[in-house]
């Protein structure tokens, strides 16, 4: 009855609570939606199942100081000859590809598509990163060996540059080279909202050579295993082969990494845990605001109807209806203010799934939390309000304009 | 005669007796000072009585009311309702026989602006833990014996004053409390619906029930049967007119 006729601050008490459930389901739903996507897409798309990089210093980090960082730099480069090297020492069946990138421009008839990724790798690179080809077909062993002048593209690539022409058999030209087309990769689609469709494979022995790195050097050897046990056969037997090339004593720690899609993720639990702290505590802020607002507001409804308790406690109310009466008013405006919150944090969710890259699903135990969270800051703010009312003297009550 | 028998600390009122107070006193403590609003009152009202209470501004009645209606505790002395004690009881049971026993009118009526007649009235049987269908037809009972049957889903802002003042009444009589007791009953009406409150308060006391009034002017005290004049915290006068 209070409450529709205080429709005013009733809404705005229900703001607080509204705000603050509203961002808990929604930041829930955004780190939600990020693990499950890191998990089942992330990791894989950027390191492999099964499979490790072995680099001179990880290229997912996070959270690295300067010294670190000018450390990793000083490392030696994975050269051809240590590449060659730790493969011909595996004993594990694997299958194995260089892999070196640069970004730079693509030029075909005079239109220049620019900040594509440049690949130079090896024929097995296709299998490795489960790379379909939709048309034509990815460069030969042989090819790969001759360093023949031969590119594979990204699907966005190839839009851009033919449009409905078909590109095989074409030729297109990174730094004023000539490569011939000889296929098209089916479309990978984006990750965190940067295409993956954006690139251009070629072997790595081909003049990209001199596009990606210096002479003899690549960014890493991949490895691809059948099994986790293979797998963790194969970085030990790696391992071995690079401490032997590089003359490491047995307590100088390596000085290369070989990143599997576990590091990676590991990277993204550092990343999450930090965001599943933070966001509570946003939450809490507002909640806390919420609350204080209610609070604020059933204070001032306990002064505007210091009569009323009066009136009541006269026909008999003893304290705790008067507490229950107050108690349960503020609660239902938590829980109003809690629902709409509910409805608008799964809205935002489906918002920003549609308008950003960020991928966020709402998890039903953030609906439950903000059920429970909205009332008990309902309770929790109701409480030294109906506190005062039911502590009014009834005299003094009634004498009150 | 104007006591009925003489009462000492530890006797029990007679049954008959509805209110009883004995050397009941009350200080206010008002920081610099210590006001003695009432001396020491010694009062019996019997069943069935229209008593009112009168007296200057200062001289004690609000106080006294204040304690007959249990909205207040006594500082010394002794206050017996309907055969029971209630001078040494605490908050909640003192809730808890005003729903019983008192029925209140005051002088600005007291209702719920935003809630109609029937719900006004059925509030004491609210917190008498009525069920909700059996407060209604009570609640409804009591309207129409004030004569307000027809009105009973108007709010009081859709009432005149005369028909508010009968829907405190109802809700005064709504638990059948032992005492119906006013605080200047007719003080925010014109003299018109003043006689009309007047005329449903006597009909009240021929149908049986006990009415304590307390009043400043005399034309509306005469309607009752016995005047209690009270004078700095004492009682003064005690004159009951010949039936």
């Amino acid at each position: 009855m209070q409450i529709r006729a205080q429709k005013l601050k009733s809404g705005f008490a229900l703001i607080g609570v509204f705000i603050g459930v509203a961002f808990l389901i929604g930041a829930w739903s955004i780190v939600n939606g990020m693990n499950t996507y890191m998990t089942e897409k992330f990791a894989g798309t950027l390191v492999g199942v099964n499979t490790f990089h072995l680099r001179r210093s990880p290229n997912v980090n996070f959270d690295v100081d300067d010294s670190t960082w000018r450390a990793w730099r000083r490392r030696p480069r994975i050269k051809f000859t240590d590449a060659e090297a730790v493969a011909a020492n595996l004993t594990v069946p694997v299958i194995t590809a260089w892999y070196s990138e640069d970004r730079g421009g693509v030029e075909y008839d005079g239109k220049v598509a620019k900040d594509i990724t440049l690949e130079g790798t090896t024929e097995r690179y296709f299998d490795i990163m489960n790379l379909k080809i939709e048309s034509g077909r990815p460069f030969s062993a042989q090819e790969s060996k001759a360093g023949a002048g031969v590119v594979v593209l990204g699907h966005d690539l190839a839009d851009k540059l033919f449009g409905s022409t078909n590109p095989l058999d074409r030729t297109v030209r990174i730094h004023d080279f000539p490569y011939r087309v000889i296929g098209v990769v089916e479309r990978q689609g984006n990750l965190l909202g940067i295409s993956l469709d954006k690139f251009v494979v070629a072997p790595a022995l081909s003049p990209i050579q001199r596009e990606v790195n210096p002479p003899g050097v690549v960014d890493a050897l991949i490895v691809k295993a059948q099994s986790p046990e293979a797998m963790q056969a194969a970085m030990d037997e790696a391992e071995a082969t690079m401490r032997s090339r590089r003359h490491l004593r047995p307590r100088q720690e390596n000085n290369f990494v070989m990143m599997t899609s576990e590091g990676v993720l590991e990277f993204w639990n550092k990343l999450s845990r930090i965001l599943y702290a933070v966001g509570p505590g946003l939450v809490g802020v507002a909640l806390v605001v919420g609350g204080i607002v209610i609070m604020n507001i059933m204070l001032m409804a306990v002064a505007e109807r210091t009569r009323e308790i009066g009136i009541r406690k006269s026909l008999g109310a003893r304290r705790r209806d008067i507490l229950r009466q107050f108690l349960a008013e503020s609660v239902t405006i938590a829980t109003i203010g809690a629902a709409f919150g509910i409805g608008a944090g799964i809205f935002l969710s489906v918002l920003l799934n549609a308008a950003t890259p960020l991928p966020a699903t709402v998890s039903p135990m953030s609906i439950l939390l903000g059920v429970v969270v909205g009332g008990g800051v309902g309770v929790l703010a109701g409480v030294y309000p109906a506190t005062r009312a039911a502590r009014l003297d009834p005299i003094v009550a009634l004498r009150q304009e | 005669m104007s006591r009925a028998q003489e009462f000492r600390t530890g006797d029990t009122p007679l049954p008959d007796v509805v209110i009883l107070t004995h050397k009941l006193t009350r200080d206010y403590d008002m920081g610099s000072e210590i006001v003695r609003a009432l001396r020491g009152v010694d009062l019996q009202i019997r069943r069935n009585e229209y008593v009112a209470v009168m007296g200057p501004s200062g001289s004690g009645k609000s106080t006294l009311m204040n304690l007959i209606g249990c909205l207040d505790t006594p500082t010394a002395g002794e206050y017996w309702l309907n055969g029971q004690k209630v001078s040494d009881l605490v908050d909640d049971e003192l809730a808890h026989i005003r729903n019983k026993e008192i029925g209140f009118v005051f002088q600005t009526f007291n209702l719920l602006p935003r809630a109609s007649a029937l719900h006004n009235v059925e509030l004491p049987l609210i917190y008498a833990g009525i069920s909700a269908r059996g407060r209604r037809e009570r609640a409804a009972h009591a309207l129409t014996r004030v004569g307000l049957g027809d009105r009973m889903d108007h709010k009081p802002n859709e009432l005149s004053g005369g028909q508010r003042q009968r829907v405190a009444i109802a809700r005064a009589l709504v638990n059948d409390p032992s005492i119906l007791l006013a605080d200047e009953p007719t003080g925010n009406l014109d003299s018109t619906t003043s006689q009309e409150i007047m005329g449903v308060f006597g009909d009240l006391h021929r149908q049986g029930q006990t009415v304590v009034m307390v009043t400043h002017e005399a034309d509306i005290a005469a309607h009752a049967a016995r005047v209690v004049t009270l004078r700095d915290g004492l009682v003064a006068t005690d004159q009951r007119k010949a039936a």
